[in-house]
C-alpha cells in the first residue's frame, strides 16, 4: 500500500513487456481471423430491425406467484413462435434473474407489427380429446375416414385437417386464441403428426402438481405424475372414463400448449382419483420437460409489452454513422488536446490511445463470436466515453512525472518514482470505474445495458495499456536524448516546468 | 501553454496558493443555494419524463418534404387526439408521440401515417412502451444507485479511511442533485438513457475526488509528525497540486462527451446518444466542481475535529503559521483572494 520513494525495478526491461503485449495482440489478431469474425455484430438499433422487450405477469383473473419454471416456459413458447417467422439471426433471451426477468426478442429486417402481435397473447395450456390424427404432411384426406365420428367433426374441419401440413413453420407458430370450446385442428409441436381435436375439457390451471420421475421397478423408466384440484379431477375422470373404451386415436387426450399438441398419451382406464402417470419411452429430459409444461399450464402467464422499437436500416445507417462520426471527432480532440498540452510526452498518449482503440476493436470482433456480443448505440456511446477515462490515466502519471521533475529529479528517475505513485491512484480509480459498469449492467433495462458492458470492458483495457504499454513506452523514451535533454517540446522540460532546481540528482 | 505548466509548478510548490478550504464556506453557500434551487425547480416543475416512463408511442417519418399537416391528418384519420406532439426534427423527419396506445390503435396509426406520408409502414421508426414500463425502469434504476453508493462507500473506506469515504459520497450525492435540478430547470427530457447517464456521473465524478484525495493522503500522511502544516493546509496544498491534474482530466473526460453531444443532438436530434451524453456533460462539470471545491473542504473539516488533528493546528498555530508554503512572491497577476497564504488561513479548530 505505500508508496515509497524507493527506486524501482519495474524499468529494467521495458522492452519485454512491450514485446509480450504485441505477441498478445498478435495472437487476438490470429484469433480473429481463424474464427472468422471479422466483422463487429451490430445490435439492431445500428442495422434495422424490431426488439420486444416482455414482462411476464400473472394472466386477469389467476391467482399465484410467477415462478421460475413458469418463465422458463414463456420463454420457449415465445421462442417457438419467434421460429416459427422463420427470419435468419432471430434471438429471444431472457434479462435479470428469478422471477423478475424480461424476455427480449429481436429481430432483424422488416417483421415489426407481425412479431409484436405474435408475441404478446397468453399461452394456455388445455386437455382435448384427440377425434383423428395423420402424419404431419398434407394429405388428401385423414388416414382412416372410417374412424372419424360424424358428430363431431364439420366437412369444413377435415378440409383444413386435409391440407395441414406441419412441416411448415408458420404452422408450428402456436397461438393463444385456439378456440377452447370447439374443435380444432392442430400440429404436434414437433411438426411429425397433426390432429383433429375435441373442444377443451380440462384447463392447465386445473392441475395443481406435475413432476418428473423414475420407475424403479419396471426397468428405470422415466414418466410425469399429474395431481389435479377438485375441479380438474372430476372433469378428467369425464374425459378419461369416457374415451377409455373408444377404438384408436380417440382414446388419446392431447396436452395443448398454445395451440400445438405436447403430447397425446392413450387413456388405458378411467381416472377418477385425480392422480395420472403419463408413462412412454421418455428420456429424462422429456420426460421433464413434459412436467415443465404441465406446471407452466396451473399459471398461464401474459406478457405486457414493455417496450417496442422498431429501427428501419436507414435509421440504423444513420446511427451508426453519428456514432462513428462521434466517435472519431472525440479521438482527435483528445488527441489534439494532449499533443498541444503535453508536446513530446503527447506522443504516449497517441500511442497508448491507439493501442486502446485496437485492442478494444479485437475484442468486440472475438467478444461477439464467443458470448455473442453485439454493439449498439449505447455501446458506441459507452466506448467513446471511454476515450476519456483512458486519457485521465496517462494524465494521472504525466502530470506525476512532471512533480518529481519539478521536485529536482532527473527524467529517468521521475518516470519511475511517479510510475510507483500514479499506479496507486489509477489502479482505485479505475476500479471505481469497474464498479459503476457492472452496477450499470445488472441494473440496467434494455439497450443501454450496451453502454455499461463497453464502458467496463475498456475500463480493463485501460488498466492493461496503462500497465502493458504507456509505462513501458515512457521509460524507453526517458532514455532517448529528446526527452532527458528536457527539450522544450518535450512536455518535461525542468525549465518550463518551473522545477526547483536544475541539478539533476539521481535516485 | 508553457504559461500554463509554470502555473502548474507554482501551484505544485505552493508558491501560488488558491485557498478553496479556508474559503469553504463561500462555496458551501454556493452549493447550498444551487441545491435549493434544485429542490425547488424539481417540486415546482417536476421532471420532463419520456415516453419509456409515462408509457405511449412515438413514430419517426422519414420522408423530404413531410409535414406536419400530414401528421394531423393521419392522427385525425386514426381517430387518436390525445396527449399528442408533433415534432418535425431536422429536414427530412417528422416525430408524432402519443400516450399509451392499444395494439389495434397503434397498428391504425401506422397504417394512416403510411398512407398519409405515402411510406411503407416499416419505414416508419416506432417505439411503444407499456404503461407499466416506467416503474420497472425506476425501479431498477434506484437499486443500481443504492447499490453503488453502498459498494464504492465500502471499497474507498477500505482503499483510503472512512472519512474520505464520506466525503467523496457526499460529493457525488450533490452532483446527481444538481444535475437532476438542471434537467428539471431547464426542462430536458428525462429517459433511461439520461438516468444511465446520471449512474455514470457517479462513477466518474467519484474518479475526480479519487485522485485529489490520492495527493491529500500522501501529503498528510506524516502531517502530524513534522507539525509544520494543519491537516487542512495540507489537504489544501494537495488540492492546488492536482488542480492542473484536475483540470486537464476535466477537459478530457469532456472532449469526447462534448462531441456524442455536439454529433447525437445536431445530426440525429433526440435519442439515446444525447440523452446519454447531455447526462455526462452537465454531470462531468458539476463532478469536477464537487471534488476540488467540496468534497475535499468537507474532508478535511471532518478530520480537524479529530482531537489528534486540533492538537496539531494547535502545535502549528504556536509555531507562527507554515515554514513550508512561501507565500512571498505570488505570481498570480489579479491579487485579492489568490494572494492568501495558507499563514492567512481563518482558524477554524473546533467549529463545524
Amino acid at each position: 500500500m505505500s508508496t515509497s520513494n524507493k527506486p524501482v525495478k519495474t524499468a529494467a526491461r521495458p522492452g519485454r513487456t512491450l514485446v509480450v503485449l504485441a505477441l498478445v495482440m498478435l495472437a487476438l489478431l490470429a484469433t480473429v481471423l481463424i474464427t472468422g469474425a471479422t466483422a463487429v455484430r451490430l445490435g439492431l438499433d445500428l442495422r434495422g430491425g424490431t426488439s420486444v422487450t416482455l414482462q411476464p405477469r400473472i394472466a386477469p383473473g389467476e391467482n399465484g406467484k410467477v415462478t421460475t419454471e413458469a418463465i422458463d416456459q414463456a420463454v420457449s413458447i415465445i421462442r417457438q413462435r419467434v421460429n416459427s417467422l422463420g427470419v435468419a439471426e432471430s434471438e429471444v433471451a431472457a434479462q435479470g434473474s428469478g422471477t423478475n426477468r424480461q424476455i427480449i426478442i429481436s429481430i432483424p429486417g422488416d417483421t415489426g407489427r407481425r412479431v409484436v402481435e405474435l408475441v404478446g397473447q397468453t399461452a394456455e395450456l388445455r386437455f382435448r380429446q384427440v377425434l383423428a390424427s395423420g402424419p404431419g404432411t398434407a394429405s388428401v384426406a385423414p388416414t382412416d375416414p372410417a374412424a372419424t365420428p360424424a358428430a363431431a367433426v364439420t366437412p369444413e374441419l377435415n378440409a383444413q385437417f386435409a391440407a395441414l401440413d406441419c412441416t411448415k413453420p408458420e404452422n408450428l407458430q402456436g397461438t393463444g386464441s385456439d378456440n377452447a370450446d370447439g374443435a380444432i385442428v392442430a400440429c404436434d409441436r414437433n411438426g411429425g403428426a397433426k390432429y383433429i381435436l375435441d373442444k377443451a375439457e380440462v384447463l392447465g390451471r386445473q392441475v395443481s402438481k406435475a413432476t418428473a420421475g423414475i420407475d424403479q421397478q419396471g426397468g428405470n423408466a422415466w414418466y410425469v405424475s399429474l395431481v389435479f384440484n377438485d375441479e380438474g379431477t372430476k372433469a378428467f375422470g369425464d374425459i378419461t372414463g369416457r374415451v377409455t373404451s373408444l377404438p384408436s386415436p380417440q382414446n388419446q387426450v392431447a396436452i395443448v400448449l398454445d395451440g400445438l399438441v405436447v403430447s397425446a398419451p392413450r387413456i388405458n382406464e378411467a381416472i377418477p382419483s385425480g392422480n395420472a402417470q403419463i408413462t412412454g419411452s421418455f428420456t429424462q429430459v422429456e420426460a421433464q420437460d413434459l412436467a415443465n409444461v404441465l406446471k407452466y399450464g396451473a399459471l398461464p402467464l401474459a406478457f405486457d409489452r414493455g417496450e417496442v422499437q422498431q429501427v428501419s436500416p436507414t435509421l440504423g445507417a444513420d446511427q451508426l454513422n453519428a456514432g462513428l462520426l462521434a466517435g472519431f471527432l472525440g479521438l482527435a480532440l483528445v488527441l489534439l488536446y494532449s499533443m498541444l498540452y503535453y508536446r513530446g510526452l503527447g506522443v504516449v498518449s497517441v500511442g497508448s490511445l491507439l493501442v486502446a482503440g485496437g485492442l478494444v476493436y479485437l475484442l468486440f470482433l472475438l467478444l461477439g463470436k464467443w458470448i455473442g456480443f453485439t454493439l449498439t448505440l449505447a455501446g458506441i456511446a459507452g466506448a467513446i466515453v471511454a476515450i476519456g477515462i483512458t486519457a485521465d490515466s496517462f494524465i494521472v502519471y504525466f502530470e506525476r512525472i512532471r512533480d518529481e521533475v519539478r521536485e529536482g529529479r532527473s527524467l529517468r528517475s521521475a518516470v519511475e518514482t511517479g510510475w510507483v505513485r500514479a499506479r496507486r491512484t489509477i489502479i482505485v480509480a479505475d476500479f471505481v470505474s469497474i464498479i459503476a459498469a457492472v452496477l450499470l449492467y445488472f441494473f440496467a433495462v434494455g439497450g443501454v445495458r450496451g453502454f455499461a458492458f463497453t464502458l467496463g470492458l475498456t475500463t480493463l483495457v485501460d488498466l492493461l495499456v496503462v500497465f502493458a504499454f504507456t509505462k513501458p513506452l515512457t521509460t524507453y523514451l526517458a532514455r532517448l536524448n529528446f526527452y532527458s535533454s528536457g527539450h522544450a517540446l518535450s512536455g518535461v522540460s525542468p525549465k518550463s516546468l518551473g522545477a526547483l532546481s536544475h541539478a539533476t540528482k539521481e535516485a | 501553454m508553457s504559461k500554463f505548466s509554470g502555473l502548474g509548478g507554482r501551484l505544485h510548490s505552493g508558491e501560488t496558493s488558491i485557498d478553496f478550504i479556508g474559503k469553504r464556506r463561500r462555496w458551501y453557500a454556493l452549493s447550498g443555494l444551487l441545491i435549493i434551487a434544485s429542490i425547488a425547480a424539481l417540486s415546482l416543475q417536476g421532471l420532463h419524463l419520456g415516453i419509456e416512463f409515462k408509457g405511449g408511442a412515438s413514430y419517426t417519418v422519414t420522408k423530404a418534404g413531410s409535414t406536419v399537416e400530414q401528421a394531423n391528418t393521419a392522427l385525425t384519420s386514426a381517430g387518436i387526439t390525445s396527449e399528442v406532439i408533433i415534432q418535425k426534427v431536422g429536414n427530412d423527419k417528422v416525430r408524432i408521440q402519443t400516450g399509451s396506445l392499444a395494439t389495434d390503435k397503434s397498428n391504425a396509426l401506422q397504417d394512416a401515417l403510411a398512407s398519409s406520408f405515402g411510406v411503407s409502414v416499416d419505414s416508419i421508426d416506432t417505439q411503444i412502451i407499456g404503461p407499466s414500463w416506467g416503474k420497472e425502469i425506476t425501479r431498477k434504476a434506484l437499486y443500481g444507485l443504492i447499490g453503488f453508493i453502498i459498494v464504492v462507500m465500502l471499497y474507498l473506506a477500505m482503499a483510503f479511511e472512512p472519512k474520505m469515504a464520506i466525503a467523496a459520497i457526499v460529493a457525488v450525492i450533490h452532483d446527481v442533485f444538481i444535475t437532476v435540478g438542471i434537467y428539471a430547470l431547464v426542462g430536458f427530457d428525462v429517459t433511461p438513457a439520461t438516468v444511465i447517464g446520471f449512474l455514470t456521473i457517479l462513477g466518474y465524478s467519484l474518479y475526480d475526488t479519487v485522485v485529489v484525495f490520492d495527493k491529500v493522503r500522501e501529503n498528510t500522511r506524516s502531517v502530524t509528525a513534522t507539525s509544520k502544516m494543519t491537516y487542512s493546509q495540507a489537504a489544501n496544498l494537495a488540492v492546488n497540486q492536482t488542480l492542473v491534474r484536475s483540470a486537464n482530466t476535466s477537459i478530457m473526460a469532456l472532449l469526447p462527451v462534448g462531441s456524442i453531444l455536439f454529433v447525437g443532438a445536431g445530426l440525429l436530434g433526440a435519442g439515446t446518444l444525447k440523452d446519454l451524453s447531455l447526462a455526462l456533460f452537465i454531470g462531468l462539470a458539476t463532478g469536477a466542481y464537487s471534488s476540488i471545491f467540496i468534497a475535499t473542504p468537507l474532508l478535511a473539516v471532518m478530520r480537524e475535529r479529530e482531537p489528534a488533528m486540533q492538537a496539531l493546528a494547535k502545535r502549528v498555530n504556536a509555531r507562527g503559521g507554515s515554514p513550508v508554503l512561501a507565500t512571498t512572491g505570488t505570481t498570480l497577476s489579479d491579487g485579492g483572494n489568490e494572494k492568501r497564504g495558507p499563514r492567512n488561513q481563518p482558524k477554524r479548530k473546533g467549529r463545524k
